[in-house]
């Protein structure tokens, strides 16, 4: 292809939060039918650079144009009327609605005075059919899980006939079958010559989808270039600043079989059905499947967030946990994969999150928060928590920062058998080795470890045995060499689904 | 971390903002009031508007944790009526068995604790176990208790015994060095309601579960217990009101307590917690209370506007107070 003129050109953005600089003068260009992959570390300002783009914040200096001419969009709806949609890395949908209607939030169609809500329900179900998901149009989105949300999020762009797509993290909360939907519209989009700016941390994806790459480091473009000319490694080390090539510990050896946990004949109605499992001490056990296999509900279950039957053994002795606080009781900790709707308080400071959790270790009648700030201290060290600053609102922090904030508080409690949902989601590939590191740490210390992972490469890389769910059911466990992405696919999507992909 | 220190000065500034409003209204209020009238300043003034402000003030601290834990009681005016009512007829009943004197007057004050406490548990299991928005269940509560008090009083007016109104009357009209008793139990209920919700895990978890309920439950907090507690604290508040508001009034009937409910969840937002749950501070609420209270008595004290308009300037006063909110969510 030729090189078009840009359709949308950015030049020497800024901008400031108060007396913090976050976009140091960041130029660029996207052009028609190009895919524009735009990385950086948490906190690098990818997303603040997009909500300038999208009209959802003012740049504090620089100019965009549009096909040569200078705009200013006031909010996002002029920036949509221009053709610019950007799909937010933390949802933006209204809970209470349906899928129906927040897709066409907005931009209902109308016959006369009246909403159309055939056409919007079959246009609607056939995106949804397009994307390849079971949610019904009529569902509340409440209903939906985290996975489930982003492909309306998906839906909801399409269906605003973009001219330039910005996607935010848009795979962070798929799995990599859905995400390979997702890249197929995105290759359906680009034909039909919609620009597409796009971030990840999964840098395996951006080299396999984009044309372009823009690198941010500290809010600055370090360099931009056709994504040909970098390899993974190289694109790793300009964001980050250092070699992060190996990505993976040694795994920890793991001891002897002393039993931490254990499930057997657990049923959650309506997602799983007759689980059981043994997890042993010093154990990394990874939990893999599609998106609705019920690996979340199980563990919300198994922690007491939700109603099942079933027996439990925690060290061997029969356990009953009713809720999470009888959980905690047993050193049982659960970390959430929905960060913003269960795992933060966002409009609180970053002390108050860190601490709420594990509060009753900081309070005897009254609290003492002078400990409390010591612990955010250690947390922010420990997790490598970028903030601007100790009073910012945590709905203020990036993305990922957020997410170390939400791993740090869990750990807190120092649990001595820990679930992990999708811990790294978001989470840049300097950040996740440490992360990966620490949870080697706590299996080398005798700890036990649950993973949850859409990310196969995590399982692949961190679990001395993987349990494989599928609608519902476990259908098989692997491990030493035998843990592979082949086998995990083959486990996760049934023999039938392994001979159509 | 470098950065941490530009940015200090600009929370700081944006936090003294929304700390200042009540304040600077509150002091407004009383410079007008000064220079309207020589009187207003005068220590028996103050006391009084105080003194009176209690009632509402001890049932607005109350109404300060329901709200900021993201409920809502509409039922406290009529509840403090009911329990009113209750205790002088608990009271009156007792006089022939322990006769017109104290140990009558505790059991009916204790009483009147239990049963506040009671109502308002009736609230919250309502909300909590019968899953019913709390609006709904206190506007139920809000009428029965009316209903009730009106019964109880036969459609007339319910009179505390003459000879215990006697011996009951100090603990309203009485001092300790030259305070009023009813400002000194506000004061108290004060200082412990601030302290609990700043310092205690209680109060801080009433906060995260109005400000996101699902968050306060994957952090192991028992948010239906927390929410319980709110409304039986409140109720145990109202029985604190009303064991100040027997010994003043000696009775109690279908139009005692109207529309403090209002007074009270006015206070509240006023004083700069959110109505929508999340954040409280009852500091604030106690300005808020007095803020309204002043209104009135500024009202009275001069003779350019019609006290008639009272409800009119509080009215505006909460709009405003709003408004502020407002303006310091989007900075
Ligand atoms: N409203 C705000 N007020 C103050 N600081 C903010 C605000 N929004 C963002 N920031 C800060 O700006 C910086 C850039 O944030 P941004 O969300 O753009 O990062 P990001 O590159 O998208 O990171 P991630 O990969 O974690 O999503 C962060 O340090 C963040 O804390
Ligand atoms: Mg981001």
């Amino acid at each position: 292809m030729s090189d078009p003129s840009p359709v949308l050109c950015a030049s020497a953005i800024s901008k400031s939060f108060g007396p913090v600089r976050v976009l140091f003068d960041v130029d660029l260009n996207l052009r028609s039918g190009d895919v524009h992959a735009l990385i950086g570390e948490n906190g690098a300002g990818k997303s603040t650079l997009m909500k300038i783009l999208g009209g959802y914040l003012p740049p504090s200096s620089g100019t965009i144009e549009i096909d040569g001419a200078p705009v200013r969009f006031g909010n996002s709806a002029a920036a949509e009327a221009a053709g610019i949609v950007l799909i937010h890395q933390e949802f933006n949908l209204a809970e209470q609605l349906t899928v129906e209607a927040n897709v066409f939030l907005g931009r209902e169609l109308h016959a006369g005075p009246f909403l159309d809500w055939r056409r919007m329900r079959e246009k609607t179900r056939e995106l949804l059919a397009e994307l390849e998901t079971d949610i019904a149009p009529q569902q509340r989105v409440r209903e939906l899980s985290v996975p489930q949300k982003q492909m309306v999020e998906i839906a909801k762009a399409l269906v605003r006939d973009a001219r330039v797509l910005m996607m935010d993290e848009p795979t962070a909360a798929l799995t990599s079958r859905e995400a390979q939907v997702l890249f197929r519209q995105i290759e359906k989009l680009k034909a039909q010559g919609v620009a597409i700016l796009y971030t990840s941390h999964k840098l395996d994806e951006v080299k396999a989808i984009s044309d372009t790459v823009t690198i941010l480091r500290d809010g600055a473009k370090v360099t931009e270039g056709p994504v040909s000319e970098f390899s993974i490694d190289q694109m790793a080390t300009q964001m980050v600043g250092r070699d992060v090539s190996d990505l993976f510990p040694q795994k920890a050896v793991h001891q002897g079989e002393a039993e931490a946990l254990s499930v057997a004949h657990f049923s959650v109605p309506g997602h799983v059905e007759d689980a059981g499992f043994t997890l042993r001490r010093g154990e990394i056990l990874g939990f893999a499947g599609l998106v609705g296999a019920g690996r979340t509900e199980l563990m919300e279950a198994i922690v007491g967030l939700r109603h099942a039957r079933g027996e439990t053994r925690i060290a061997g002795k029969p356990t009953v946990i009713r809720s999470l606080k009888d959980a905690s009781r047993h050193g049982l900790a659960y970390l959430t994969e929905d960060r913003k709707g269960h795992g933060l308080l966002l409009d609180k400071l970053m002390r108050p999150n860190v601490t709420l959790l594990g509060l009753d270790r900081f309070a005897g009648i009254f609290i003492d928060e002078r400990a409390e700030d010591a612990a955010l201290s250690t947390s922010i060290g420990e997790f490598d928590i970028r903030a601007p600053d100790r009073q910012v609102k945590v709905s203020n922090l990036s993305g990922g920062n957020q997410q170390k904030l939400l791993l740090a508080k869990t750990m807190l409690v120092e649990p001595d058998i820990v679930i992990i949902d999708e811990p790294t989601r978001g989470i840049d590939i300097g950040t996740k080795q440490q992360i990966y590191e620490f949870i080697n740490g706590l299996a080398e210390a005798g700890k036990s470890i649950i993973l949850i992972s859409s990310e196969m490469a995590e399982v692949i890389g961190l679990c001395h045995r993987v349990i494989v769910m599928r609608a519902g059911r476990l259908t098989g466990e692997l491990t030493g060499e035998d843990i592979s992405e082949e086998n995990i696919v083959r486990l996760a999507v049934g023999i039938e689904g392994h001979r159509v992909a | 971390m470098s950065s941490e220190r530009s940015e200090r000065p600009k929370s700081r500034l944006r936090l003294n903002y929304s700390v200042l409003g009540p304040l600077l209204a509150l002091a407004l209020l009383i410079v007008l009031g000064a220079s309207l009238n020589g009187n207003f300043l005068s220590y028996t003034n103050i006391a009084n508007v105080v003194a009176r402000a209690s009632f509402i003030g001890i049932i607005a601290v109350g109404a300060t944790f329901v709200i900021t834990s993201g409920g809502l009681d509409l039922s406290v005016g009529s509840m403090s009526a009911f329990v009113a009512g209750m205790m002088i007829i608990i009271i009156n009943a007792l006089v022939p068995s322990l006769g017109a004197g104290w140990a009558t007057i505790i059991v009916g004050i204790l009483a009147g604790l239990a049963i506040g406490s009671l109502g308002g548990a009736a609230n919250g299991l309502l909300v909590t176990a019968g899953r019913i928005e709390p609006f709904i269940v206190t506007l139920g509560t809000l009428g029965i208790f009316r209903a009730l008090i009106t019964f109880l009083a036969n459609g007339g007016t319910l009179n505390l015994n003459f000879e215990v109104s006697g011996v009951y009357e100090p603990v309203y009209t009485g001092d300790i060095l030259g305070v009023p008793v009813p400002i000194i139990v506000f004061a108290v209920v004060a200082i412990v309601g601030e302290v609990v919700m700043r310092r205690t895990r209680f109060g801080r978890h009433v906060a995260a579960i109005g400000s996101n309920e699902q968050v306060a439950r994957y952090s192991a907090i028992n948010v239906d217990r927390v929410r319980l507690l709110t409304y039986i604290l409140q109720g145990f508040l109202i029985g604190i009101a009303a064991a100040l508001y027997v010994p003043k009034f000696g009775s109690a009937n279908s139009s005692t307590a109207v529309l403090w409910e209002l007074q009270a969840i006015a206070a509240v937002i006023i004083g700069g917690t959110m109505l929508k749950g999340g954040f409280g501070r009852i500091w604030g609420t106690v300005v808020g209370v007095i803020i309204l209270e002043l209104i009135g008595n500024i009202l009275n004290l001069q003779n350019l506007i019609s006290p008639y308009l009272n409800q009119a300037f509080q009215g505006a006063i909460i709009i405003i107070a709003v408004l502020l909110q407002r303006s310091r969510r989007q900075s």
